[in-house]
């Protein structure tokens, strides 16, 4: 059984399908990367994987559950167990330092380890920012005390909303050295990117169009590294 | 963590503490003067004189020195802020009659607290003072010594048909003014008085200051009257009744005021939470993706409301009393004494405007859409 599965899902929003009859799967471990212009409904499919929203039509199973008919407490169960998130806009506490803020998702998921937090920072390369406020570090550090966050309860299935989208090229390729060693480590990982480079590093691209998936292809020749880019 | 992420917030945090430790302080401190009030006008109000008289109840029943101190071990010094017996002889000043009164100069000057004395009071055996009409119709000024005779039916000629009648030197150490009928009478010691005229314990009248509000005041009269029939104890009408209706006015006007400003302040913290709460939005939006349920969500923002109350509450009583202390200094000259019940009392007021004033914020705040607030503006 794959470990997601999203049968016709369709996301209207008053006349508009955000979502139109999507049909995916992607199994336990696998590498996908989602792309698509501006408004095809990439952070509305990864909104109902990650039990933030709600399909209004369709199935999506995961981990073996129908999760579209969960009610919300559940919902907010599963996302804490299951799923880790990463978003665009970092999304850090701006008054905890980067490993309380690490913390806070242990706190919510089962008991704060200060100990197991500088582990994960430790594991994204900041061990020595542990105590910095996000305002005090770059933009590339934050997003990698996101992934810190979003792995630190070792979820089944890491969503990443456009995760290099406000990064440079260096801290890009940084976050995405990451991704391959969770991927190694055997996360399952779903990456919306408007970025073809960091797109083709996955094994698999999916395109959605005006809701819909357009095109879906498998890179032949993986190896989860992103290649140089051409010097303009 | 936690200590450290308040820290961290401290401006944030701080204005809502502002607004809370104002409301705090302000409560307490009326509470304060409210409660304090009756006892500092007391005070206030023994300046102008006796409040309570002591009248031979008439009949047999003995009114003395003895049965009236008796009645005034009753009210206690606490409550006594001055008592003064009054007897009145005529005595013989210059040939003329003069009426004198023998009394206990300490407990006059406390009675009658608004007697001009031109000079000083007596202090000694021999002195008097001299009321300004009587000053005035035998010509005395203070230092003058004059002799003072009493004369009565009971006394017999001697051997040589002369009457001998007791007699002493007086010394006028002060003349009183009062604007009153009081004015037309000389004043020396009780001692002197039975020392002239015999009769040791006979009283006329005993005049009370006497601190607390007027329904006290009638509740002691009665018990007074009840364990010593002799006496009739009256309130003074005029005094106590003016007293009972300023000080009615003026407590309502605390208040008021009191509940005005708490109107206000609840309004202000009501408005500080919700600014704090909505500021944070994308927090808890942030927090409701990383597991938290509505209910933990608001928990954790109540509790901290809550901490918050309590911390504002208690900084509020302390300063409440300073303010309370400021003003009553200022105004009655006199400190205020700590009220200890204003402490759980205004912490428990606080932590519940608090409460009241974050619930609505709070859940609208639980029920924010992760989804829609983490997209980002
Ligand atoms: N809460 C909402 N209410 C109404 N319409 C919505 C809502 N959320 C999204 N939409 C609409 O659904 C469509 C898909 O939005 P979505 O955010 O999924 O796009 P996207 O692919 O993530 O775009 P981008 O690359 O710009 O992030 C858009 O047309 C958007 O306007
Ligand atoms: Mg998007």
């Amino acid at each position: 059984m794959s470990l997601l599965e999203l049968k016709n899902v369709s996301k209207i929003y008053g006349t508009l399908r955000a979502l139109d009859h999507v049909n995916m799967r992607v199994e336990a471990g696998e590498w996908v990367s989602i792309m698509g212009p501006s408004g095809s409904g990439k952070s509305t499919m990864m909104n109902i994987i990650g039990c933030l929203d709600k399909a209004s039509e369709g199935e999506v199973l995961l981990d073996g559950t129908l999760i579209c008919a969960e009610t919300a407490d559940r919902l907010t169960e599963i996302r804490r167990d299951k799923i880790g998130l990463i978003f665009q806009q970092f999304h850090l506490i701006q008054y905890l330092t980067a490993v309380e803020n690490v913390m806070v998702a242990q706190y919510y998921h089962s008991m704060p380890d200060e100990k197991e937090a500088l582990e994960a920072l430790a594991r994204v390369g900041l061990k020595d920012r542990a105590h910095h406020l996000p305002s005090q570090m770059s933009g590339g550090e934050q997003q990698r005390v996101c992934v810190a966050r979003a792995l630190i309860n070792y979820p089944k299935i890491l969503l990443a909303d456009e995760p290099t989208g406000n990064l440079d090229e260096a801290n890009e390729r940084i976050v995405v050295e990451l991704f391959k060693k969770l991927h190694e480590e055997g996360t399952t990982l779903i990456i919306v990117t408007h970025d073809p480079e960091v797109a083709e590093v996955a094994q698999r691209t999916v395109v959605l169009r005006d809701g819909r998936l357009v095109k879906e292809t498998v890179n032949e020749n993986f190896t989860g590294v992103m290649k140089h880019r051409k010097v303009e | 963590m936690i200590a450290a992420s308040l820290m961290r917030r401290r401006s944030r945090i701080l204005v809502a503490l502002l607004a809370i430790v104002v409301g705090a302080t302000v409560l307490s401190g009326l509470v304060t003067i409210y409660v304090d009030v009756p006892r500092q006008m007391g005070a206030e109000f023994r300046n102008y004189g006796a409040n309570m008289i002591f009248l031979p109840a008439g009949g047999d029943q003995p009114y003395t020195t003895q049965t009236v101190s008796e009645a005034l071990a009753m009210i206690g010094e606490e409550r006594l802020v001055g008592a003064a017996p009054y007897r009145y002889e005529i005595m013989q000043i210059h040939e003329q009659p003069i009426e004198t009164a023998g009394t206990d100069m300490a407990g006059a000057m406390r009675t009658s607290p608004y007697w001009y004395v031109n000079g000083s009071w007596p202090d000694e055996s021999g002195e008097m003072l001299a009321g300004r009409e009587i000053a005035e119709l035998l010509a005395l000024s203070v230092g003058d010594t004059v002799t003072m005779v009493y004369k009565s039916e009971e006394d017999t000629a001697d051997a040589r048909g002369v009457v001998e009648s007791p007699e002493m030197e007086m010394t006028v150490t002060g003349i009183m003014e009062s604007g009153g009928s009081e004015e037309g009478y000389v004043y020396i010691s009780m001692e002197d008085m039975v020392a002239l005229c015999g009769q040791e314990g006979r009283l006329d009248v005993t005049e009370l200051s006497v601190s607390g509000e007027r329904d006290a005041l009638i509740r002691l009269s009665e018990e007074i009257a009840a364990a010593q029939p002799g006496i009739a104890p009256r309130l003074v009408k005029r005094v106590t009744e003016s007293e009972a209706t300023v000080l009615t006015k003026l407590q309502a006007l605390v208040l008021l005021v009191t509940s005005v400003v708490l109107i206000l302040t609840m309004i202000c913290v009501a408005t500080t939470m919700t600014a704090v709460v909505t500021e944070r939005r994308r927090e808890i939006g942030l927090r409701k993706a990383l597991g938290a349920s509505d209910k933990g969500v608001a928990a954790e923002f109540m509790g901290e409301g809550f901490i918050l109350g309590a911390a504002g509450g208690l900084i509020g009583v302390v300063l409440g009393f300073l303010f309370a202390q400021a003003v009553s200094m200022q105004v009655f000259s006199a400190s205020i004494t700590f009220q200890l019940w204003l402490v759980p009392l205004t912490v428990f007021a606080s932590v519940l405007v608090t409460g009241l004033a974050s619930f609505w914020p709070v859940k609208s705040a639980s029920k924010v859409d992760a989804a829609l607030v983490l997209k980002g503006e």
